[in-house]
């Protein structure tokens, strides 16, 4: 499974991209897992870090843990009711919310932040165990979406045999 | 296996599709689209996707020309007096008011108030799958609500058919724009459009507006009538003077829009004080009469300051629909060969290897869509052999899943003129397909929604309850 897609060189953005291009196209999608929403603490936003079985034989439980625990630090940030977002909400009413047309909300700005995380985390751990995380804003932020991917080449039948034990094990 | 089919027809057809695009669709397929076109909701679009309306704007011209007309005619006739007898700041106030009204007004109605976009049939299927295996093996039709804790107390999810999803607590499903809206507060035909999580401060911003609006204009106008009066004339008179008729029609309006105005801002900064929603509130969602001991609201901050600060500035979310955003180029083309060989890889594999009740599922859909293969899908290829429970399954949710993705398309295109009927039953279809409560209530389902789907039978049982 490790050698699904070559390990990308550090720094090398375009080659690391190009990789992830490569795993959509070469390998199959096998399954796609979904990772719910946590609404024990409310209406933000977060996502349950319970692990799920069909990942069980492809990612380690702590590095699946800390992606998923980051994503919610990263919307608790976006979604934190504190001095910088009353500064912004009263500024935007006393200018009859027309300063949305030019200023980027705090919001927005953690999203970029979120994007940018995802894609690093899909470069380096994910998509070299064959493995892709879906934005949860493609979603309507109600999913945290993992595909997960059979690699069509030479390590078929393994990675065919072991997507099937983890499937029938659900 | 069959599965390295699938893969081995994917590199071909992506390079077959343009021509094959080119073959069925005349310009559609160069032109790249845009989400809002295929957008499935009542909603209307303008501007290439930046306005965003409900199909039925209610009021909105009214609301609009009241305000317009009324504030026309404070600035004709009442201030040329006033500046004259009071002061030249009046029309400077009414000014600054009008632009700040007819802003608020015109935020709430075009800006999305927290659209949920509708789930993928990946989404659907999983949650389907999780209502299967965890409902119990007597014969009931399993619930539809999922309870879950928030802040220590039980809470009520409920699925919405027409989404295919559950929905997050305090979303409602708007029926008169056919979306799922958060934290909904309620439809305002005033407005023309829903009143939820994102433009709920530019609601309550263009009530609390328009209140001091029609109090200044009220005020205003009983003042130039009464300074008319005290020229020496009576009222009667002051009110036939030419001018002075003019603000008698202010008044008019004036004096009852400020009853139900105020009533409303009153209303509403009750409600944003102890963080409720009126949809909760008309409810009684959380009204400690109903008996039970711990059914407090579980979202407020407990303080009121806290509460009025989190609902009116907070930090704004992002519309979630993406209107904007072009089509993958995959969805972008109709049906005919792009779709029915993108899809089917995942429900392939995902249908062959999951349990008993979706392969049934499968089974059903199956009669459907060998029904319908030939109206739609010309370019189906039917390599597969039919041969064995696993291949035949994933052959079958391969049309099944072409004869999804064909209605999907068919919806929204002029080339739902081909086959209409199809597309129709399809849809249905797809409809009682993840309907647990109707398959586990039938035991023979495909004979039963066979003959209801070919009969073309008004499917009552299954709207889609909001």
């Amino acid at each position: 499974m490790q050698g699904l897609v070559p390990a990308a060189t550090d720094g090398n953005m375009a080659t690391e991209f190009h990789n992830l291009q490569e795993l959509r196209h070469s390998a199959s999608l096998a399954n796609k897992v979904f990772i719910q929403r946590d609404y024990s603490e409310g209406t933000t936003c977060r996502f349950q870090t319970k692990f799920p079985s069909e990942l069980e034989s492809r990612i380690e439980r702590t590095l699946f843990e800390d992606t998923v625990k980051t994503l919610n630090n990263y919307y608790a940030e976006a979604e934190k009711i504190g001095g910088q977002s009353y500064l912004e909400g009263c500024l935007a009413c006393a200018t009859a919310y027309l300063i949305f047309l030019c200023m980027e909300t705090r919001y927005e700005k953690v999203l970029k932040k979120i994007a940018k995380y995802i894609q690093e985390q899909n470069e380096k751990i994910y998509a070299p165990r064959g493995l892709l995380i879906t934005d949860p804003i493609e979603r309507g932020m109600r999913v945290i979406e993992i595909s997960i991917y059979e690699d069509r080449g030479s390590s078929g039948s393994s990675s065919g045999s072991s997507s099937v034990s983890g499937s029938t094990a659900r | 296996m069959k599965n390295c089919e699938y893969q081995q027809i994917d590199p071909r057809a992506l390079s077959v599709l343009p021509s094959s695009a080119q073959n069925h669709t005349e310009k559609k397929a160069q032109r790249p689209r845009r989400k809002w076109e295929v957008f499935p909701g009542k909603n209307r679009f303008f501007c290439d996707g930046r306005i965003i309306l409900a199909r039925q704007n209610g009021v909105l011209p009214l609301t609009l020309s009241l305000i317009i007309v009324t504030c026309g005619l404070f600035f004709a006739f009442d201030c040329p007096f006033l500046v004259k007898h009071l002061t030249v700041f009046i029309p400077v106030i009414g000014g600054v008011l009008f632009v700040f009204v007819v802003l608020s007004l015109l935020r709430t109605s075009f800006t999305d108030p927290g659209i949920l976009p509708r789930a993928t049939p990946d989404e659907a299927a999983d949650v389907e799958k999780q209502i299967d295996t965890s409902g119990s093996s007597t014969y009931r039709p399993p619930p539809r609500t999922k309870e879950i804790l928030i802040n220590q107390q039980v809470v009520k999810l409920k699925y919405c058919f027409t989404c295919k999803t559950f929905r997050p607590p305090r979303t409602s499903h708007c029926s008169l724009c056919d979306n799922c809206v958060e934290r909904f507060d309620h439809h305002c035909p005033w407005v023309g459009n829903c009143v939820g999580k994102r433009n709920y401060r530019f609601f309550y911003s263009f009530i609390i507006s328009l209140s001091f609006l029609t109090s200044f204009i009220f005020g205003c106008v009983i003042t130039h009538i009464t300074l008319r009066t005290q020229a020496g004339k009576t009222i009667v008179q002051a009110i036939q003077e030419s001018p002075a008729r003019y603000p008698f029609l202010e008044l008019v309006v004036c004096f009852f829009s400020i009853w139900s105005i105020l009533g409303l801002s009153g209303f509403h900064t009750y409600l944003v004080a102890s963080n409720l929603t009126t949809n909760e509130d008309i409810k009684g969602s959380w009204s400690s009469k109903r008996g039970a001991e711990d059914s407090g609201n579980p979202y407020t901050y407990n303080s009121i300051i806290t509460n009025c600060c989190a609902t009116l500035c907070g930090p704004m979310p992002p519309s979630l629909i993406d209107r904007r955003g072009f089509l993958p180029h995959d969805e972008a083309i109709p049906a005919v060969s792009a779709s029915e060989i993108e899809l089917p890889p995942f429900t392939a594999k995902n249908d062959a290897h999951m349990c008993t009740p979706s392969t049934k599922d499968v089974l059903e859909r199956m009669v459907h869509s060998l029904d319908s293969q030939g109206l739609c899908s010309p370019g189906t290829p039917k390599t597969t052999p039919l041969n064995g429970e696993v291949s035949s399954a994933a052959a079958l949710s391969r049309d099944a899943s072409s004869s999804a993705g064909c209605s999907q398309q068919l919806d929204h295109q002029a080339v739902a003129a081909h086959c209409p009927l199809f597309s129709r039953s399809s849809k249905r279809d797809s409809l009682h397909s993840i309907n647990p409560a109707f398959r586990l209530a039938a035991p023979s389902p495909s004979l039963s929604r066979t003959t209801l789907i070919q009969g073309d039978a008004p499917d009552t049982g299954f709207i889609p309850l909001p």
